[in-house]
């Protein structure tokens, strides 16, 4: 009798756990309320990237503070990352345990992935169209932008499939941070727009070295020409500048192509020249750049505070520091007259809650992030423009671009002239397809020329055997061998279950196999009754 | 003949004990592994192979280990090294491991790259070596990557990576006049929680002991393991 009743309750306890799992996956929809509940507790929780940048920080908390003033019953909470990749690794652990936050900074690649779990990522469209709390709606508490005031190509970003499921935050590109200084000392005049051709010739001819081992343009020891931070940038934007295929929007893997080889085989040359490198292979680009190592530095418009001579954010002890002048010019393209640039930068999601009222809260402080207030004051910490056109033409944001260079700090010359860059190139920007494994697909194509240059300075031979063989490699490494990843692709990069993913299973097995244990037994021992 | 008899045992024994005695020294390398002064002397982006002695484990994640090791000759920084799990947890302080890679530099800090490993029998902990006097001098970069220590040394300042607990944490320290970058790097020593209040609560003006391994970054950078305020 007592086995039963034990049997029985430990039914009871695994439909309970069971129950519970269902629970956590199969949240309602989404349902806008009529109005925002503005007298009981709402807690909200978001998580947010800085560049190690204590502005950046103070910001975040000024528009916490901000809109806690506004909507005095809503609490923000948040947590600061200094790394995407450590985001979405959390994000990722947090989707199985339903912990998401509310609002997060992010890429629209890692929604793609976060959207493979069920009912993650809101899907903005109602939210925005809302006439009383969506973009600049009626019964807002800020002066938020409407949706024609944010900049089209930055929200276009965000659509995934048939919704938008982010709002831009912030948007950068890269550039080419240029010792003008070295490139004239070397016989050259700097083009209109930089090439692949130029930074090739003039990275060589800056390797001649004198009798006692230096190199004649800066009398060091030390000169790498040519250091790419962002590999991974390099390759795509270099396939897109030759109208080369890359992927597609059915999330279609098309990097491992011929100019893809051709792109390598370049590298290749001038990796094995010593011409060029990396940030994975040397070092820092800015760190080079300022110690007069190095003549093109490729880097996001988001470091552009550590470029340069006088830049205000050194790693560099000083006295290694030597002085020339800074150009700041497009990344190298192929067609010059048809520049071609990547639009990078943080966009913000929120994640699907049980409590509509929580997910309103949460899309009013999203909203509350494109303000003129914080977008202003977010853009002049880096070379990181606002997505709003509202906040690019306020007299506020005009005046800022003026003042260039009238310091070394807030209006640090090179820094505006990056953030100027990216605004005079939005339209030559672009991004690319968006699918459950582009993330993965990214990264895969910096490692091709990371490998590539790797090779090269160990001695060894790239030819097409070689690159063959790494393409096969990276294609297993990052899981693009096994098809499926598609648009709506549910397919792996979830990566490995979390520890409580594990233990439950664990227990709901030992339970199945108590339940068993004990039926077995009861028939066993039931016939000496 | 008794007396001859117990000095020829006497001598053979004593011989035993020698040759047991070269046995158990394990700074002895095996075939095809490079002393300490050949991988210091090794080119970067050759291959080398060398028998080491984990000291601390910075990190493990997707299968790739970063970890102090050192001999009883010097340091290796081994870093994101193919590593199960599993395996990880079997490197505990002392254990020895032979490492293939590729010698890299980082931004002054030399290091073995895409490394390989395998445990082997043998045990060897370092003792902090005492570079105090050799403080912005040439030679202390013959100490890369091995357990040191600073003394008597004045805190100037101290500053979260992000201006908030929870990530690395820099510590400027001074000595003769002369200031010098530390960190305590939040995942070599993240879980240990007093170590981590205690370098976030110092004042400047304050005295310390300081020991750590020596990594450089663009200059001398030490990874404290260990600070006592005197």
């Amino acid at each position: 009798m007592k086995k039963r009743w034990m049997l029985a309750l430990i039914l009871i306890l695994v439909m309970g756990m069971l129950t519970g799992c269902h629970g956590r996956r199969s949240e309602e929809a989404f349902e806008m309320p009529a109005q925002l509940d503005e007298e009981n507790p709402i807690e909200i929780v978001f998580w947010a990237k800085n560049d190690t940048n204590k502005t950046q920080r103070d910001i975040y908390y000024k528009a916490i503070e901000g809109f806690q003033k506004l909507y005095p019953n809503i609490s923000v909470t948040m947590r600061l990352y200094t790394d995407y990749g450590k985001i979405y690794n959390d994000v990722i652990t947090n989707i199985s345990t339903g912990t998401t936050p509310n609002v997060c900074i992010t890429y629209p690649d890692h929604i793609a992935t976060y959207l493979t779990g069920s009912g993650t990522v809101m899907p903005l469209d109602e939210l925005m169209a809302d006439p009383k709390y969506g973009l600049g709606g009626e019964a807002l508490k800020f002066d938020a932008p409407i949706q024609e005031e944010i900049v089209p190509e930055y929200l276009g970003e965000c659509r995934i499939g048939d919704s938008y499921y982010a709002l831009p935050y912030m948007r950068s590109s890269e550039a080419c941070y240029v010792n003008k200084t070295y490139v004239e000392a070397l016989g050259y005049t700097l083009p209109e727009t930089l090439t692949w051709d130029f930074v090739w010739e003039v990275s060589e001819k800056a390797l001649e070295q004198n009798a006692d081992g230096t190199f004649k343009v800066n009398g060091q020891q030390v000169m790498i020409p040519f250091i790419y931070k962002s590999t991974d940038n390099m390759m795509i934007q270099s396939l897109m500048q030759k109208g080369a295929p890359y992927s597609d929007e059915e999330g279609n893997i098309l990097l491992f192509n011929e100019e893809t080889t051709q792109i390598l085989k370049t590298v290749a040359e001038h990796g094995k020249s010593g011409a060029f490198s990396t940030f994975k292979i040397s070092g820092y680009p800015a760190n080079f750049l300022n110690a007069g190592q190095c003549i093109f530095a490729v880097d996001s418009t988001a470091g552009s505070t550590w470029m340069g001579s006088k830049a205000p954010l050194v790693d560099i002890a000083e006295d290694k520091i030597v002085d020339f002048e800074t150009e700041v010019m497009t990344v190298p393209q192929y067609d010059p007259s048809a520049p071609q640039m990547i639009s990078q930068g943080p966009s913000v999601c929120i994640f699907h809650k049980a409590d509509d009222q929580e997910v309103l809260a949460s899309w009013l402080f999203a909203q509350y992030l494109l303000t003129n207030d914080i977008q202003i004051a977010y853009s002049e910490t880096e070379g990181y423009v606002p997505v709003t056109r509202k906040a690019r033409e306020s007299l506020e944001y005009q005046e800022y671009l003026a003042a260039a260079g009238s310091d070394e700090e807030v209006h640090y010359d090179i820094k505006i002239k990056a953030v100027a860059l990216v605004m005079e190139h939005t339209e030559d920007t672009f991004v690319t397809p968006v699918f459950n494994g582009s993330a993965s697909l990214r990264d895969a194509s910096g490692q091709l020329i990371e490998n590539v240059t790797k090779a090269v300075r160990r001695k060894k031979t790239v030819d097409d055997a070689f690159i063959n063989d790494l393409y096969e490699e990276v294609q297993a490494l990052y899981h693009l061998d096994q098809g499926g990843l598609g648009a709506s692709g549910q397919e792996q990069e979830l990566g490995t279950l979390p520890g409580e993913a594990v233990a439950l299973i664990t227990l709901l097995a030992a339970a199945w196999i108590l339940i068993i244990s004990l039926a077995l037994r009861e028939r066993l021992i039931k016939p000496k009754e | 003949m008794k007396k001859a008899l117990a000095l020829i045992l006497t001598m053979g024994i004593a011989l035993s004990l020698a040759a047991c005695g070269n046995k158990a020294d394990d700074s002895a390398k095996s075939e095809g592994v490079m002393t300490y002064a050949e991988y210091a002397a090794a080119a970067v982006d050759t291959e080398v192979v060398v028998e080491t002695y984990v000291q601390a484990k910075q990190s493990w994640w997707d299968n790739k280990a970063t970890i102090y090791t050192q001999d009883q000759e010097g340091g290796y920084f081994i870093y994101e090294m193919a590593c199960s799990e599993e395996d990880y947890n079997k490197l505990t302080t002392g254990t020895k491991i032979k490492v293939s890679g590729v010698k890299a530099e980082w931004s002054g800090e030399y290091e073995i790259a895409e490394a390989t490993f395998e445990i082997e029998d043998g045990n060897y902990v370092a003792t902090a070596v005492d570079v105090t006097d050799l403080l912005g001098k040439d030679e202390l970069i013959d100490r890369q990557n091995q357990l040191v220590s600073f003394k008597d040394m004045t805190v100037e300042a101290v500053a979260y990576k992000n201006e908030e607990p929870g990530d690395d944490i820099y510590l400027t320290l001074s000595k003769d006049g002369n200031s010098y970058d530390f960190c305590l790097e939040y995942y070599l020593n993240g879980s240990d929680e007093t170590l981590y209040n205690l370098v976030g609560g110092l004042e400047a003006g304050q005295t310390v002991d300081v020991e750590g391994f020596l990594y450089w970054y663009e200059g001398v950078n030490p990874h404290i393991t260990k600070v006592t305020v005197k």
